[in-house]
């Protein structure tokens, strides 16, 4: 298996990655405090962050928990969600932008409403995982309400193969229950009922 | 014996009645008429060695903090991302006031006043639980300023990470909880002379803080005779994979492995043998499933003589229907996905292991880059900041130790499928390089 490089494709400067040289927003500059005067943040998200700023002693460890507030609000950790993080917790756009692209909840490219993390390390894809996640992608087809992302241990091994439906565990999964867990968030049911993890009892009784 | 599970299941276990039913913040009330130092030594006396992964010795590690007046910090590590591990995220949502007494006797001991729980970001429901145990700890004045009239406050906080298995490793989630990037840190210091925002700082696991309560209730003279003599007390054990009852199982250390796979957790399903497992997460390096290791008694000292290591406590077992290379890259991925970057061995050691596991999958490889590899992970071990890269190298390296010939055979499948014909022996390794005659050096 030879690569041919006249197939690879190239952008500026030679570079495999497309845009690489282009800022976000050239108008702005990310390592400035957000202006409180130009940067409009609603109440119930400022509310929220400064609620989660009291509890440390330092505002800084707030960061994680203000992007969850401003992923909630906007969907995704987008440049206006995290201008207004910035905003209230006094630090640069740059420095959230950077804790956000490293883990893995936080989503910096715009994503569906409903996440389905499909677990898909060693001990549910020995169960069956890997297909499962493949009936999940075609479940949700391309539904744009859906972000479907195969994850590493969700730390429920004991129902593998299992996801986790914005934040509910269910499992174990059948290939065939990925219908019904669309149908079931499509209905804004509760997702699953008979196989969420938190009704089921300890392991052996 | 049950310690932590005895009766997990009790109805309202989660709420503040239901805790204080079973003698729940009894402990607390007795710690709080002891002195500090009297808490600390049964600690020590007691021997309970860490739940998260190193097993290093609770008391002495709450020893190391300083003594005197300054901010001293209290985490609670319940990050508990290592794949087939999950007794944190059940004991946190059964009985989620248990953890909140470990923590609370263990600030006072080591005379911290603000205290931490660090819930993976996965975990939603649970946070949800511990939040709603705090706010009913917080109305009856277990947790805020003067518990129960004491001199000691303490103030709780729930934090909830973003999805970063790194954030488990200590250093990684006192960056994370200060609003960094999950980073690891060069140690020493250690965080128990600085840590969070430059104090001092124990860092404990969920299960090991919750046996702080049981510790004083049964004494540490009464706690010992549990388990062996070097592993003292219980130890819940997760058992997945290739199981018929996968699911969490306490046990006393030092019981037979065997008996927590085959009489706990169901064996193997019908017709299937044990070819390996993981004795603690998949960090731990993996055993065959020979009997000279099934026989092992489950405890921190035995796993480690036998060249793995009981970790999280999380069992995984791989029967003979799966094929090692898959488990190996399974394994390689997740590390490579979780490398925080830092350090240069770790980053391109796992992302290169990775790529020498795809050329094997695609029929690409040679019996030579089982050598490269396993020298590859060679070269990790010990050379990072944490162990991140090291629990990928210690795996992957026992699992070409073990299972060389399956390796070997499965890249001549492969390269006979992709069309690329027998392999060409390429260094000299006697009878290893497969089936076909070495070449006569010229």
């Amino acid at each position: 298996m030879t690569i041919d490089p006249s197939k690879v494709r190239r952008f500026a400067h030679g570079s495999r990655v497309p845009g690489w040289d282009e800022a976000a927003d050239l108008a702005k500059d990310p390592a400035v405090v957000p202006d409180p005067a130009s940067t409009p943040v609603p109440a119930q998200v400022r509310a929220a962050i400064e609620a989660h700023m009291a509890s440390y002693p330092d505002v800084r460890s707030a960061a994680i928990p203000a992007l969850h507030v401003v992923q909630r609000e906007h969907g995704w950790c987008s440049p206006t969600a995290i201008e207004q993080a910035a905003c209230v917790l006094r630090l640069t756009p740059a420095y959230l932008a950077a804790v956000a692209t490293f883990y893995d909840m936080f989503s910096t490219t715009p994503k569906g409403r409903h996440d389905v993390y499909v677990c898909t390390n060693i001990s549910c894809s020995m169960r069956g995982a890997d297909a499962l996640y493949e009936a999940m992608l075609t479940a949700a087809g391309d539904d744009p309400d859906f972000h479907v992302k195969a994850f590493e241990c969700l730390g429920a091994c004991d129902i593998a193969p299992m996801a986790s439906v914005n934040g509910e565990y269910v499992g174990p999964l059948e290939p065939a229950d990925c219908a019904r867990l669309v149908d079931d968030l499509r209905a804004e049911r509760e997702v699953l009922p008979d196989k969420q993890l938190r009704k089921r009892k300890v392991a052996g009784t | 014996m049950k310690v932590l599970y005895k009766d997990l299941d009790e109805p309202g276990l989660n709420t503040l009645d239901g805790y204080r039913r079973r003698g729940g913040y009894d402990m607390l009330r007795k710690a709080l008429k002891m002195e500090p130092q009297d808490v600390l030594q049964q600690m020590l006396d007691s021997n309970v060695r860490g739940r998260g992964g190193a097993g290093f010795a609770m008391g002495k590690k709450m020893s190391f903090i300083p003594k005197g007046a300054m901010d001293k910090y209290l985490v609670c590590n319940a990050d508990e991302s290592e794949p087939g591990t999950f007794k944190d995220r059940e004991l946190m949502q059964k009985n989620p006031h248990q953890l909140l007494e470990g923590i609370i006797i263990g600030a006072f001991a080591i005379g911290a006043n603000k205290s931490f729980i660090y819930i993976r970001g996965e975990y939603q429901h649970q946070a949800d639980v511990l939040d709603a145990a705090l706010a009913e700890a917080r109305a009856a004045g277990l947790v805020g300023e003067r518990i129960l009239g004491s001199d000691h406050s303490l103030d709780l906080v729930v934090h909830r990470g973003a999805g970063a298995y790194i954030c488990g490793e200590e250093t990684a989630l006192l960056d994370s909880l200060e609003g960094k990037r999950g980073n690891p840190r060069l140690k020493p210091p250690f965080p128990a002379v600085q840590g969070l925002y430059k104090g001092p700082t124990l860092i404990n696991n969920v299960e090991t803080l919750m046996n702080v309560p049981v510790v004083l209730s049964m004494g540490a003279e009464e706690y010992v005779k549990l388990g062996t003599e070097t592993s003292t007390g219980t130890k819940v054990v997760s058992v997945s994979g290739c199981v018929q009852r996968p699911g969490n199982y306490e046990v006393e250390l030092g019981t037979p492995s065997r008996e927590i796979i085959y009489g706990l957790a169901g064996g193997p399903r019908e017709g299937r043998t044990i070819k390996a497992w993981f004795p603690g997460g998949s960090s731990a390096p993996l055993l065959p499933g020979s009997d000279e290791f099934l026989d092992l008694p489950y405890d921190f000292d035995s796993l480690a003589k036998a060249g793995s290591m009981l970790g999280s406590g999380a069992i995984i077992v791989i029967d003979d229907s799966i094929s090692i290379v898959d488990v190996a890259l399974k394994t390689a991925k997740f590390y490579r996905h979780e490398s925080c970057g830092k350090c240069t061995p770790c980053r391109e050691g796992t992302n290169w292991t990775v790529k020498m596991l795809e050329r094997i999958q695609t029929g690409e490889a040679t019996p030579m880059d089982l050598d490269i590899m396993a020298s590859v992970q060679d070269q990790i071990i010990g050379n990072c900041l944490c162990v991140l890269g090291d629990s990928m190298a210690m795996p992957i390296g026992s699992m070409i130790k073990h299972f060389r010939a399956e390796f070997e055979t499965h890249i001549e499948i492969a390269r006979e499928r992709g069309g690329l014909g027998v392999s060409i022996p390429q260094v000299n390794r006697g009878e290893q390089a497969g089936p076909y005659p070495m070449l006569e050096p010229a």
